[in-house]
């Protein structure tokens, strides 16, 4: 009984969290972080760390990635899959909501203007989100950032080219190579490293 | 069929995406114009209605791409398709691989995939922002309302954060630009 407490609590938790934040993920880690550490102690600080650590560099949209790891440190696999449910559910709801009455509301002018001017909005969004996280990676030391900017140069210019009609690589290829690249610069380095020891 | 290819595509998504919505955002956009689903005015629409509603930026897609390919069954499959692969991947870690993420070698791969992130994010703003400018490449029809409209933006943004010392939240300027749409293109 006390376990099924503990899981409806969760669900309902994470609903509220999904349904009360506007803007996605990064947005969600503070409030994850004042609903589960500090009213409901689900977590400790430092594990509150970890899970955004590891939130932000597994793949996937961070609001899960939260959700099944909190879930799963406060009722095991269960656990994981209530919390991750109580994400989903509200938007889930609302935007199906939506979707059935979007096509026909961008028949009326006001709404398809206003939409035309909300399209300029998010391109801007985009690019500020893009020059937050170049600034954030460029940041850091002099020389360790020549590869990084470079990365982030190739990544713009073939992606830029693709869209202008000329080479086109798709941007999972791109982050695949990237990934790929990082390790094999890793590879080499631990082995010269080893070998000069 | 459709179930299968909303939700393999969908999966592959959840799969590839770093970084939170925005990583995200030209991987969806590729997908959805090249199978088709949406046209770039629609999914530039609809991703102002994603960013306006709670809940993960991933999802609000997922869900409404599936609905307006096939209906409620099609939101179900598309949306677990997104989520799939975080939560199996999630629980891998923390079950069995506690410090996989701080391994030398896991972080040297990240390294890299975050810049070139990084760089598809602007390129992908920056090519959706000239659509909004020019209409296509190919022929360039320039557009004096979006271009005052985005200025505008830019402004305000800009002088938000000037003023309040923090980052004006995507909604604000999201009302404020639907307010100059119905201003600059009629209603």
């Amino acid at each position: 009984m006390k376990k099924f407490r503990t899981l409806l609590d969760l669900f309902f938790t994470f609903a509220k969290i999904s349904a009360f934040t506007f803007g996605g993920g990064y947005a969600m880690i503070s409030l994850i972080d004042h609903e589960v550490v500090e009213k409901r102690h689900w977590l400790d600080e430092e594990e509150f760390m970890n899970l955004t650590v590891i939130a932000e560099s597994t793949p996937g949209p961070i609001a899960i990635n939260s959700a099944t790891y909190a879930g799963y440190k406060c009722a095991g696999i269960v656990g994981s899959v209530i919390a991750t449910l109580g994400m989903v559910i509200p938007p889930f709801v609302i935007i199906y909501l939506i979707s059935t009455f979007f096509r026909d509301i961008l028949q009326i002018k006001a709404v398809a203007s206003a939409f035309k001017g909300i399209s300029v909005a998010v391109a801007i969004v985009i690019i500020r989100a893009g020059v937050k996280m170049a600034r954030k990676i460029l940041a850091k030391k002099r020389i360790r950032i020549a590869l990084p900017a470079l990365v982030l140069c190739l990544g713009f210019a073939i992606t830029m080219s693709g869209y202008l009609g000329g080479f086109h690589v798709s941007t999972i290829w791109l982050i695949l190579s990237s990934g790929a690249a990082g390790f094999v610069i890793y590879a080499v380095k631990s082995f010269a490293g080893r070998k000069s020891r | 069929m459709i179930f299968l290819e909303l939700f393999l595509a969908f999966f592959k998504i959840g799969l590839f995406t770093f970084g939170g919505a925005y990583g995200a955002i030209p991987i969806i956009r590729e997908t959805v114009l090249t199978k088709g689903w949406l046209t770039e005015g629609m999914f530039s629409y609809f991703l102002g209605v994603a960013e306006s509603t709670p809940g993960p930026i991933m999802v609000n897609l997922a869900t409404y791409v599936g609905s307006d390919q096939a209906g409620i069954a099609g939101s179900a499959v598309a949306t677990l398709g997104v989520i799939l692969p975080s939560f199996i991947i999630i629980l891998l870690i923390v079950s069995l691989l506690r410090s996989f993420i701080e391994k030398d070698s896991v972080q040297a791969v990240l390294n890299l995939i975050k810049p070139c992130i990084a760089g598809v994010i602007l390129a992908a703003g920056t090519s959706m922002l000239l659509t909004n400018l020019i209409e296509s490449v190919k022929s360039p029809d320039f557009s004096y309302q979006g271009a005052i409209i985005g200025a505008i933006v830019v402004g305000v943004s800009i002088f938000y954060k000037k003023v309040r010392k923090k980052e004006s939240s995507p909604i604000l300027l999201i009302v404020f630009a639907a307010v100059l749409g119905i201003i600059f293109y009629g209603y």
